[in-house]
């Protein structure tokens, strides 16, 4: 059992101990998500499950799968890479998650989330805002526009707790305060009134992690968080997510492109492409064996510090497919160095491989398979 | 900031200067004068009433003493009210007209931010049609016409208002019909403004974290899009007001309204150069003035923008 399970956990300090775990309980829905998160705590086992997931979107040209049926799990506390490169369905499978597609265009087609027991997709609007930035926070790209150029940053810390914690304007602003300090802003008091443009990228991103943990969520979705910022501040951002997480049992779902930062921060990863889960499993498994040509690719295109000098950059080749019209073959046929006839007739399904949880999708590396 | 503004206020002078330059050789340069009449006046008349009035002077003498009254607060006299100063032409319709003005400017930023807000919210659905509709009918239809179907629809069918004159509070009555004639063009500009820029903001990342805190839908829009969406919006707010406070021509004529509006055209038409001249410098000045407040207005809307 995770830390989370305690509902009386309160990050930030001794200060905010005595609060309620669950003061939004003002309204008749408040009480109703309430009674049912306290629930599910006791007979849940995992905080998050995906079954099936598809989300469309239909746009002028056709309908876009941008994610076709995905399905995963994650433990209370765990720490979910989920990569792949651009336009493959990673952070549209975050923002499913919270149902925070852009509708219309997009729409969650079919598929289940179950998060900490609640059918996620079967909330009202209302049930669904209470979820949102209190039970599962949101970390976005880029720091440079997530923040609203308008209000300071105080108040855009203060608000969530405001809005799910009751929390009465004094007590929020000692909360974003106290926040600000613990996401390693210095002067925290005094910074509380200054707006997003008096802070550099890596700051804003900082203030972005207090607001995303503002209300103590249980899970932290962080998409692409480091990817707008340079190298230096990418690993200080990273370890505070990492350092937070731990500290108050936050269970984290990062979406990135780069393997490396997966591998130092995720227990687990699924690898996607074209929509798709492709591989998943325990970062040590994927790493070291991993059972899918398009991961391997990835691994490869990883540049190295023993690299002879001079040698060129090694990429996959290739696009991925449209996402308008799936063929009914592999999805990465098209790009597979290994590709045999099967793998344009049908599509693979996700299969266990050697390792906990280890799966692929791939005819290739199956017991029976020709690339071993 | 004050130094700011001061600098501002400072370049409205040489502003000002350049308008009346361009404005006195313009309307000097155009054929005719004021003395002209269907039936003609003698030579000697003429000459004498140029003589009077400094007429006959050169042109750059002229635009001097222009300006030397000017700056002592003389605008000169009228040719065509003879027995008027400039001075009171103006201080009798100035209060009126910016009564009128500040009225439909009111009722102009009241009703065109909501309509554009709703209509953006409701993206492509009925009240966004709704908005869209009565914001081309209000920018398509000229002030005349919409003005004489209110008068035939309200005052003459209904007789809920009076057709024409204007009293001001003494009688509220008289002041609804032209000011929202007045305002059907503003409202259904600041309408489609709104309703763009809302929808611009719609699609920001910063609104995508609000969604992602779980705030309310009202706070989100309140708080965290108006804001913002406004900035565009006070733009044209400027130029409208003085456009609004200055006077309409066709309004103050059709519902009689005793103001400052109706001279505007009138004196260009009869040379009435002295409120030629006062008329352009208001409007000039109002435009002047107002786009300082809106740019002072800015840096308090939008906390990136300071003035140094």
């Amino acid at each position: 059992m995770s830390v989370s399970d305690d509902p009386s956990r309160v990050a930030g300090g001794p200060a905010l101990t005595d609060l309620p775990d669950d003061v939004s309980v003002a309204t008749e829905e408040g009480r109703r998500l309430a009674e049912q998160l306290a629930d599910n705590r006791r007979h849940a086992r995992k905080l998050l499950e995906v079954r099936n997931l598809s989300t469309h979107f239909y746009t002028r040209d056709g309908v876009v799968h941008a994610v076709d049926d995905v399905s995963f799990e994650l433990d209370y506390g765990e720490t979910l890479g989920i990569v792949g490169e651009s336009g493959c369905g990673k952070s549209v499978t975050a923002l499913s998650l919270t149902r925070l597609i852009a509708s219309p265009p997009g729409k969650i087609v079919s598929g289940q989330i179950i998060f900490d027991g609640i059918d996620v997709l079967k909330l009202s609007n209302e049930e669904m805002r209470l979820l949102r930035g209190k039970k599962i926070g949101f970390i976005f790209q880029d720091p440079m526009t997530s923040l609203n150029p308008t209000l300071t940053i105080g108040y855009q810390i203060a608000e969530s707790a405001k809005t799910h914690l009751g929390l009465s304007r004094k007590a929020a602003d000692d909360r974003a305060v106290e926040l600000l300090s613990k996401v390693g802003i210095p002067r925290s008091r005094e910074r509380m009134g200054d707006y997003p443009h008096q802070f550099s990228g890596g700051m804003r991103q900082r203030v972005m992690i207090a607001i995303a943990l503002a209300c103590d969520p249980m899970l932290l979705l962080a998409d692409e968080p480091t990817t707008a910022l340079d190298v230096t501040i990418q690993a200080q951002i990273l370890e505070l997510i990492r350092s937070l997480s731990d500290e108050f049992g936050t269970a984290v779902i990062l979406i990135t492109h780069d393997l490396g930062i997966a591998a130092g921060m995720c227990h687990r990863i699924n690898v996607m492409y074209a929509g798709r889960i492709v591989e998943t499993g325990l970062v040590d498994d994927i790493y070291e064996a991993p059972r899918m040509p398009y991961a391997w690719g990835l691994l490869d295109s990883l540049p190295r510090l023993d690299e002879v000098k001079g040698a060129r950059l090694r990429t996959i080749e290739g696009m991925p497919p449209d996402l308008i019209d799936p063929t009914s073959e592999c999805r990465f046929a098209v790009r597979c160095k290994y590709v045999h006839d099967r793998c344009r007739s049908e599509e693979p399904e996700l299969t266990p491989r050697d390792g906990e949880g280890h799966m692929a999708r791939c005819f290739g590396t199956e017991p029976e398979g020709w690339i071993q | 900031m004050l130094g700011y503004i001061i600098r501002r206020v400072l370049w409205i002078i040489p502003v000002l200067f350049v308008v009346s330059l361009i404005t006195f050789s313009l309307m000097h340069a155009a054929p005719g004068g004021p003395w002209d009449r269907e039936k003609k006046l003698s030579a000697s008349t003429i000459a004498h009433l140029n003589e009077k009035y400094g007429l006959s002077d050169p042109i750059h003498i002229q635009y001097l003493s222009w300006v030397g009254n000017m700056v002592r607060g003389d605008l000169g006299p009228s040719y065509k009210y003879i027995d008027r100063s400039v001075n009171d032409i103006v201080a009798d319709g100035i209060g009126t007209t910016a009564h009128l003005g500040i009225m439909a400017f009111l009722l102009s930023v009241i009703l065109g931010i909501p309509l554009g807000v709703i209509a953006a919210l409701r993206h492509n659905k009925i009240p966004d049609y709704l908005a869209t509709f009565v914001s081309v009918i209000g920018i398509a239809t000229p002030s005349f016409v919409a003005a004489i179907l209110l008068l035939v629809f309200f005052s003459v069918t209904l007789r809920w208002f009076p057709t024409h004159g204007w009293d001001g509070w003494a009688e509220p009555d008289t002041m609804v019909l032209p000011t929202i004639a007045l305002s059907l063009f503003p409202i259904a500009q600041i309408a489609r403004f709104t309703r763009a820029s809302m929808l611009e903001v719609t699609r920001k990342d910063y609104v995508r974290t609000a969604q992602s805190k779980g705030l309310r839908e009202r706070s989100i829009v309140v708080v965290h899009m108006i804001r913002n969406a406004l900035i565009p919006v006070v733009t044209i707010l400027g130029p409208l007001l003085a456009f609004l406070i200055t006077g309409s021509f066709i309004i103050e004529t059709i519902f009689s309204v005793p103001g400052i509006g109706r001279y505007y055209v009138t004196s260009i038409g009869q040379r009435d150069y002295g409120v030629i001249m006062a008329m352009t410098m208001l409007y000039a000045a109002a435009i002047a003035v107002l786009n300082l407040v809106v740019d002072v207005l800015y840096a308090y809307i939008d906390p990136r923008i300071r003035y140094s």
